[in-house]
């Protein structure tokens, strides 16, 4: 059984192919890095793994379960959370806010319009938990229009790491950090547990070579190789990707 | 929080002293139409506000529920049986008005809105044998709750103040509960919010509907009010009106559309008295408040309060030390 697997996945914006027969498997527990050039259809992959777009043909499946058909919104009950290249946060809400939403999200409370949200105990703690583990604990009261770039990025994988999943899927964390925002990003994320199966973006070679145990490499929307970190870099066709940009 | 509650409690105290502080019937009625647009403007504002989703054909929800009330009582109905079957009237439109209209959002939703109030509109002018058509329906009696009767002025007023009260503390645990923060969320980030295992269209659904129940209430009370419903109060001007509140007050805040229905109706009923172009006054107001406080009178407010008070303080310091006292705003010096 693998944690996610697509099938014969396809997408075309208007005429572009932007995901072109794509099939790949991802065991529990692994650490898969996509990597490809600019455009190469990562982001598009992601979108289409999480039902934010539909696929023009082909099937998305989450431990064996065929979820193509699923709407997005249903897909974090089952165990899958993302985080987005571009920052997309709550920005008139404090840090703390923003991973109580990421919470409630998969909450039955979150139909309550009786309760008091500032009172529920326990979703402020397992938020501060989350935000605790990106360590951003202590300035979880500050709003999130106060806060640097690289702790927007941090409060992205507090929110996805909040829901527990058992698949997470991660767009570029590293984009646009400092090189020690860049070790910190780092050791977070091999301090994940093993039950939980990583999948991320990078459009680097060798910015999160060292966190994967398989790589696949996307251009024009193709797989090009598949494999573990010393067979994607030795092949000829990486290369061959990454000079010819 | 203690200075608010004392505070919350001086202006409840001072709203149940109306009455007995204004002898002139008049003035007791126009702080009547004060509350009851607010009960329409709080309503409003939870789906502008609360939800992002601008709503021009509100007017249209109240109305019908003010028909349906108003056609019962002519048929001979009593008032419970009247104020239900507006309610369900009322609810009945907006579950028809927000499954037709939030396939959109933006530009598109208002446009929906606008259109689905402009026939509801339509429907209260031509459906003549229902309506009554331009003429409108009289409304005999006013209810008497509990043996208290509402026809007086005062009385009226205390029914209206109840009313009132409770449709603010509603919108105060509404848009402090989880529905309420779920609600802000699908305004500031619907993408992320579906992304988190939200049903946008669920949470806006029901957003809807409340705000309708909030709008139908004070349909109820407008037909009690002027013993009258006719197009008129149907028309898209009422719904632009209902919306000059929310947005002048402050949207997004509790009380922004109460202060906001004041101004209004201050305007119209009160200056409108001196002034006999209160039209084009009301829109200057509202172009000075949009210029000087963009987010409203309330925030506006508080904004500048809080500014002033930061100000006082430093100023003092500033003086002992002998300092300049043009110092740049908001950077406080070390
Ligand atoms: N909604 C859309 N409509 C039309 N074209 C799109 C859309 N989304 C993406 N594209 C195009 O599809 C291609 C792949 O985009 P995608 O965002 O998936 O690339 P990526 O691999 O994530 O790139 P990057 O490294 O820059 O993030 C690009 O050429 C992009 O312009
Ligand atoms: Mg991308």
């Amino acid at each position: 059984m693998s944690a996610l697997a697509v099938k014969n996945l396809s997408k075309s914006f208007g005429g572009l192919r932007v995901t072109a027969n794509v099939n790949f498997a991802v065991e529990p527990g692994e650490r898969r890095l996509i990597i490809g050039p600019n455009g190469a259809g990562k982001t598009t992959l992601f979108n289409l793994i999480t039902g934010e777009l539909t696929p023009d043909a082909g099937s998305v499946l989450l431990f064996d379960r065929d979820i193509t058909r699923l709407p997005s919104r249903n897909r974090p009950h089952l165990g899958m959370a993302r985080t987005y290249q571009i920052i997309t946060l709550f920005p008139r809400d404090t840090i703390l806010r923003n991973a109580m939403l990421a919470l409630l999200g998969l909450s039955p409370l979150r139909w309550n319009p009786f309760a008091a949200l500032h009172r529920q105990q326990h979703l402020r703690d397992a938020a501060r938990a989350a935000l605790a583990r990106v360590g951003l604990a202590e300035m979880a009261e500050r709003p999130l229009a106060e806060t640097s770039y690289g702790e927007k990025r941090r409060v992205e994988i507090a929110m996805a790491l909040a829901q527990q999943p058992r698949v997470l899927l991660l767009d570029e964390p590293f984009a646009g950090l400092s090189i020690d925002e860049r070790r910190d990003v780092r050791s977070l994320l091999s301090s994940i547990p093993r039950d939980v199966t990583v999948v991320m973006i990078e459009h680097d070679m060798d910015t999160a070579l060292d966190l994967a145990d398989r790589i696949t490499l996307l251009h024009f929307g193709e797989v090009v190789v598949e494999g573990t970190r010393a067979e994607v870099v030795a092949d000829p066709r990486t290369r061959e990707v990454y000079l010819g940009e | 929080m203690t200075v608010r509650y004392a505070l919350l409690a001086a202006a409840i105290l001072a709203l149940i002293a109306v009455p007995y502080a204004i002898t002139e019937q008049y003035y007791v009625n126009i702080a009547s139409q004060i509350l009851l647009y607010a009960v329409f403007a709080l309503g409003l504002n939870i789906l502008v506000g609360y939800g992002g989703l601008v709503s021009l054909g509100h007017a249209g929800l109240s109305g019908a529920a003010s028909y349906a009330a108003a056609y019962l009582l002519a048929a001979g109905h009593g008032h419970v049986v009247a104020i239900a079957g507006a309610l369900a009237a009322g609810l009945l439109t907006t579950a028809g008005f927000a499954a037709l209209s939030l396939r959109a959002s933006g530009i598109s939703f208002i446009m929906i809105t606008l259109a689905l109030g402009e026939i509801i509109w339509g429907l209260a002018y031509r459906w003549i044998s229902i309506t009554n058509g331009d003429n409108g329906i009289s409304v005999a009696t006013r209810p008497a709750p509990f043996g208290l009767s509402l026809a007086s002025a005062d009385g009226f007023y205390d029914a209206t103040l109840i009313v009132f009260l409770i449709a603010v503390a509603a919108c105060a645990i509404f848009v402090h509960s989880p529905f309420g923060a779920a609600l802000a969320g699908t305004r500031d980030q619907p993408r992320r919010m579906n992304a988190l295992g939200f049903h946008v269209w669920m949470v806006r659904f029901w957003a809807f509907m409340f705000s309708g129940l909030l709008s139908a209430v004070a349909g109820i009370l407008f037909v009690y009010y002027n013993e009258f419903i006719s197009p008129q109060a149907l028309a898209l001007t009422a719904s632009a009106e209902g919306l000059l509140m929310v947005i002048s007050g402050g949207a997004g805040t509790l009380l922004g559309p109460v202060v906001g229905a004041a101004l209004v109706v201050i305007v119209k009923n009160v200056v409108s008295a001196y002034i006999a172009r209160w039209n084009f006054l009301l829109g200057a107001i509202f172009v000075l408040i949009v210029v000087f406080m963009p987010e409203g009178l309330v925030p506006g407010s508080v904004r500048l309060f809080r500014a002033a008070w930061r100000g006082a303080r430093r100023r003092k310091p500033a003086a002992a030390a002998a300092a300049p006292a043009s110092m740049p705003a908001g950077e406080p010096k070390p």
